[in-house]
């Protein structure tokens, strides 16, 4: 049982470095992610938002409803941590 | 990890420090749209000074500030204003967390200021409410 878990780790392993061969090169100016949507938050990101930091801009305004996912990825991880381990409090309920 | 420092520096900087860092969090937090920053660093300092405080006074000085309940409601309501924030967009007529909406004379600056102070609230909760329920362990 041990070899075939084994096996599927090595594997899955293999294929991840294998799609990770086709990933465009970190700051390679002609690869999709740079010529597609990076040009246009830089160009009228501070037009459309008034928010001088572009970074905060994609987190919180473009891509809000990703941001709006770890955030509760967080609450989601305190709420485990205190069902888990939370056995006494202020009043009797968990 | 029950006991506290008995070491009068560590404490009375600990103290006098806290105030100070948790301004800085708050500078975080508020300048998050015009500095590097928001509320997921500006709430992990916050929490980072309550965490300094109950390594140097002990851990019963979290519950002297944050019952339970006001813990986990904090981390709740964080979520909750990024979400109810989204959802008064759609009542104006626009798209779920589309800022530009909003009544304000810069919407979408203003709308990433409420949802950073939001995930700001949520952090801070989050982290220091797993602080304190590792520590009876």
């Amino acid at each position: 049982m041990k070899s075939i878990h084994l096996l599927i780790t090595v594997v899955t392993g293999v294929f991840l470095m294998l799609g990770s061969l086709d990933m465009a090169d970190t700051g390679d100016p002609a690869s999709p992610p740079s010529t597609h949507v990076s040009p246009r938050y830089l160009e009228t990101g501070y037009e459309e938002t008034a928010v001088p930091n572009i970074v905060t801009a994609v987190l919180a305004d473009y891509r809000a409803f990703d941001t709006l996912g770890e955030v509760t990825v967080i609450f989601v991880g305190a709420l485990a941590v205190l069902l888990i381990l939370r056995t006494d409090g202020e009043d009797d309920r968990p | 990890m029950s006991t506290k420092s008995d070491d009068i520096v560590i404490t009375t900087v600990c103290r006098r420090l806290a105030p100070f860092v948790q301004l800085f969090g708050l500078y975080v937090i508020m300048h998050g749209h015009s500095s590097p920053g928001g509320g997921f660093q500006g709430g992990a300092i916050l929490a980072a000074s309550f965490i300094m405080l109950a390594v140097a006074e002990g851990p019963a000085t979290i519950g002297r500030r944050f019952s339970w309940r006001a813990l986990t409601g904090c981390t709740s309501a964080g979520v909750l204003i990024y979400a109810s924030l989204g959802v008064l967009c759609l009542a104006l007529g626009a798209n779920y967390l589309d800022y530009a909406v909003l009544p304000f004379a810069e919407p979408r600056s203003v709308g990433m200021l409420i949802i950073e102070i939001g995930v700001g609230i949520t952090v801070m909760a989050a982290l220091v409410s797993i602080f304190r329920d590792l520590l009876q362990y």
